[in-house]
């Protein structure tokens, strides 16, 4: 089999990928006090988003990977995202 | 062995010594080979009780009223006939046995990507029957929920539920499992040369089912043990009662079980994609296609689940949506059908049993098919919804596609499995009477759903007789054409001729290998140079 | 027979396994999406009932033991052994403590009578009832793939230990990474669908 590039990922990497997961989460939490009515769910989720793509990007490794894997992610990611919505887009428009 | 075999001397797969005896050596087998008939024999097993179910409820429905059974037992039946065959044959079927059995060999692989883990899928399918079956045996009474276990009725009956929902719970692992399996296998074996668009047909099918399976099964896991937290914690999500929605069960339950019919049809349709070429000595009309179609139903397949749900009370905008994305994915399986036509066309027609079947395929699965579209359109699905026709549609198009499709993969490659030929004159006799019978019990289910007979009803009106009659004879005459079509292949496995490499002068990877194959199916792993199906 | 790795295939498993859990976990939030739609107020005054301290507390808990845990992977790459034992013991602490909190979040709420099937729930209204189910089911299979997490990697570190996984043979305990980096990534959903509704 043939050998695969060894990419080594620095620690520092890793600290500063904490360290900005740190200040989303603490975002998160600040924003709760704000009256944001119906953006609420979309502020939410879209940092809890940013925080699950940093995940996948760095500490799972994705960016230093294949593109394979990111395709795959991408894809799997879309097809329940459309059967989420269109689940939802029922009950939207009962 | 094959008759042209040299000096070789190493035995094939079927003599093979390990270091286990007798059974051991083959239910602890990791021999993709043998784990392909492992799947075969437990597969055809509980086929042979879905079927006595089915025959059992033919029978009750032969005349008004009751026959041989109370409504009740009606129930139970219809409902374990459509798990054992839904859960137990078809979904698993062609994958488990002609994918496990050929798929390294087609792609050039001595065995595939993980072998524990696929022994492993097949020791939790038998898991998984032992727990669906035992629920007509403990407890209060079998499931009579239909096979769909529908919210409410499934968490208020007092049936047999959890072992029902659990064995296809535990069933969902073992589908998982072999989909995860093909995916890495085909990514990550196949031989020297052969790029995705080498790959022969039956493969590509098993890429795009093995995704679904992945994807699609995990969501259907959910929901079952939903079910349970209902039954068992009153936890809410489907009862009226304390907020819940059984319409959100509908969604989350057809989310899986629409896509599982393309688990089901997409290869049986690569099984045809391999058979027609061969005996039409003629490549393949429009190959990439055909990879297409086959990659755009399973994309678009995920998104037609609402069709199962016209009359639930859906939106009007989900009405609309699902009926035309039914429409759309109707598209790339007719393309399919055109292909395989024009692959005949003009081709050098061998006519040879799984030639038989895979033309008998192409009609049923039209028929099946074309009342889909019947079903697809909001307003005849008003009418139609919940009767016999829906009934048809369904035995048309899975046993008629799925069914008539492993029957012609079983003669095609019976002597690459085995190394014998089977009696062809039995087996032409089976699959004619076989035909005809599956006809004859199907086709006036159609009419009897169009003047109203609904579907999992125990009695009806007088006015349904007739038809009835003439389905209940044609189960009858099609048992008839299974059991020669059984035992033909029963004793040819034994006492077959010996067959050659290649006796039917196809065109792919398994037919360079010998009938049978030996442990590793290969000497060499092969470097592939030709596209698949190369007739010239 | 002659043996080979390939460690992308490993690798590729996993991923795909992940995809399932993914699957799995996207039911549930999907049932969660409807009732939240349609029961938002409800909802809103139900998630008041959960302590965020201490749902912030764990989802700080999680991801640093995701941080640790990716380090070990460095940290054999580098075949630096004890440093990899050590990140992932803290890993494994960390885990523990999340489920610490958990035992302590679930048995002040299972007190006060809020639990699937308790009839002080069934009493507070279907918004209630819902809340609470979908807080049960998706903190509990969580929670359960937390305790899976701990097992494969308590058996990834023996591994490591007797070095059957070293810096040129450490797909699997990448790939436990990855499943735990999973376990993470479900609960910073989570976090804020239920702990950040206002």
């Amino acid at each position: 089999m043939e050998q695969e590039k060894h990419h080594i990922v620095g620690y520092k990497v890793y600290i500063y990928v904490l360290l900005a997961l740190l200040v989303l989460t603490g975002l998160s939490v600040a924003v709760t006090s704000i009256e944001l009515g119906a953006l609420t769910v979309a502020v939410a989720l879209i940092l809890a988003a940013t925080k699950g793509a940093l995940v996948l990007t760095y500490f799972m490794h994705l960016k230093f990977d294949s593109l394979m894997f990111r395709v795959m992610v991408s894809l799997v990611l879309a097809v329940f995202a459309v059967v989420l919505v269109v689940t939802l887009l029922d009950y939207l428009y009962m | 062995m094959s008759v042209e075999e040299n000096v070789n001397q190493e035995p094939n797969y079927l003599e093979y010594k390990s270091n286990r005896k007798g059974l051991g050596a083959w239910i602890f087998s990791t021999d993709h080979k043998r784990i392909g008939l492992l799947y075969l024999y437990s597969i055809m097993s509980l086929f042979f009780i879905g079927a006595t179910l089915g025959l059992l409820m033919k029978f009750e429905l032969i005349a008004p009223g009751k026959t041989i059974m109370e409504a009740q037992t009606y129930n139970g039946i219809f409902t374990l006939h459509g798990i054992i065959m839904i859960f137990l044959i078809v979904i698993p079927g062609l994958p488990a046995v002609f994918g496990n059995f050929l798929l390294p060999i087609m792609i050039g692989a001595k065995d595939v990507a993980f072998p524990r883990l696929n022994l492993l899928s097949w020791w939790i399918y038998v898991l998984g029957a032992l727990v669906a079956v035992s629920s007509q045996f403990l407890g209060d009474g079998p499931p009579d929920t239909g096979w769909t276990f529908y919210a409410p009725y499934s968490f208020k009956t007092t049936t047999n539920m959890l072992p029902a929902v659990l064995g296809a719970f535990i069933l969902g692992f073992s589908s998982i499992l072999t989909g995860l399996n093909f995916i890495v296998t085909i990514h990550r074996l196949r031989a020297p040369g052969m790029g995705w668009f080498k790959m022969p047909l039956f493969p590509w099918t098993l890429y795009g089912t093995a995704w679904i399976q992945l994807l699609a099964t995990p969501i259907v896991g959910i929901t079952l043990l939903m079910i349970v937290a209902e039954r068992m914690l009153q936890i809410g999500f489907f009862d009226p009662a304390l907020g819940g929605d059984p319409v959100l069960y509908q969604h989350l339950f057809w989310i899986y079980s629409h896509p599982a019919v393309y688990i089901m049809i997409l290869p049986a349709m690569g099984a045809i994609s391999e058979i027609i070429p061969t005996f039409a000595k003629k490549t393949i009309f429009g190959y990439k296609a055909i990879v297409a179609s086959t990659l755009a139903i399973a994309f678009v397949g995920y998104f037609v689940w609402g069709h199962h749900m016209f009359a639930s009370g859906m939106s009007t905008f989900s009405l609309y949506t699902f009926s035309i994305l039914t429409f759309l994915v109707a598209i790339p399986s007719a393309i399919k059908v055109f292909n395989w036509l024009a692959t005949m066309h003009k081709g050098s027609i061998s006519p040879e049993t799984p030639f038989y079947w895979a033309v008998s395929f192409i009609f049923v699965f039209l028929i099946g098919g074309l009342s889909g579209l019947v079903l697809g359109a909001l307003a005849t699905n008003v009418h139609l919804h919940d009767t016999n026709f829906v009934v048809a549609h369904f035995h048309f198009i899975v046993f008629g596609g799925t069914g008539f499709a492993f029957m012609g993969a079983m003669h095609y490659w019976f002597p690459k499995i085995y190394g014998r030929m089977y009696d062809t004159g039995w087996a032409n006799t089976g699959w004619m009477i076989f035909f005809i019978g599956f006809v004859t019990l199907y086709l006036p289910m159609f009419y009897l759903g169009m003047i109203g007979m609904p579907r999992r009803y125990y009695d009806y009106l007088p006015v349904f007789h007739g038809p009835n009659i003439i389905s209940t004879i044609g189960s009858w005459v099609m048992i008839s054409g299974l059991i020669i079509i059984v035992v033909n292949l029963f004793r040819s496995a034994k006492y077959g001729k010996p067959a050659v490499k290649n006796p039917w002068g196809g065109r792919t990877l398994e037919w360079e290998v010998g009938s049978p194959p030996t442990l590793e199916n290969f000497d060499t792993i092969p470097t592939v140079t030709r596209r698949p199906y190369d007739y010239s | 027979m002659e043996l080979h790795r390939d460690d992308t295939a490993s690798k590729l498993g996993m991923w795909l396994f992940i995809f399932t859990e993914l699957l799995l976990f996207g039911g549930l939030f999907i049932v969660y999406s409807v009732f939240r739609y349609k029961n938002s107020q409800a909802f809103h005054l139900a998630a008041e009932e959960l302590d965020t301290f201490i749902g912030t507390v764990n989802t700080v808990i999680l991801l640093i033991s995701s941080m640790t845990i990716a380090m070990s992977v460095t940290a054999i790459q580098k075949k630096n052994k004890k440093l990899t034992l050590i990140l992932l013991s803290i890993t494994q602490v960390l885990a523990l403590a999340f489920m610490v909190n958990k035992y302590f979040e679930w048995g002040a709420k299972i007190e006060h009578g809020l639990f699937p099937g308790s009839s002080s729930l069934a009493d507070l209204g279907h918004g209630d009832v819902l809340f609470f189910g979908l807080y049960f089911a998706m903190t509990g299979l969580h929670a359960f793939h937390i305790i899976v997490g701990m097992i494969f990697i308590g058996w990834i570190m023996v591994y490591v230990a007797k070095d059957k996984q070293s810096h040129d043979n450490y797909a699997l305990l990448e790939n436990s990474g990855l499943y735990w980096h999973l376990v993470d990534l479900i609960w910073i959903f989570l976090f804020p669908l239920f702990y950040l509704i206002i």
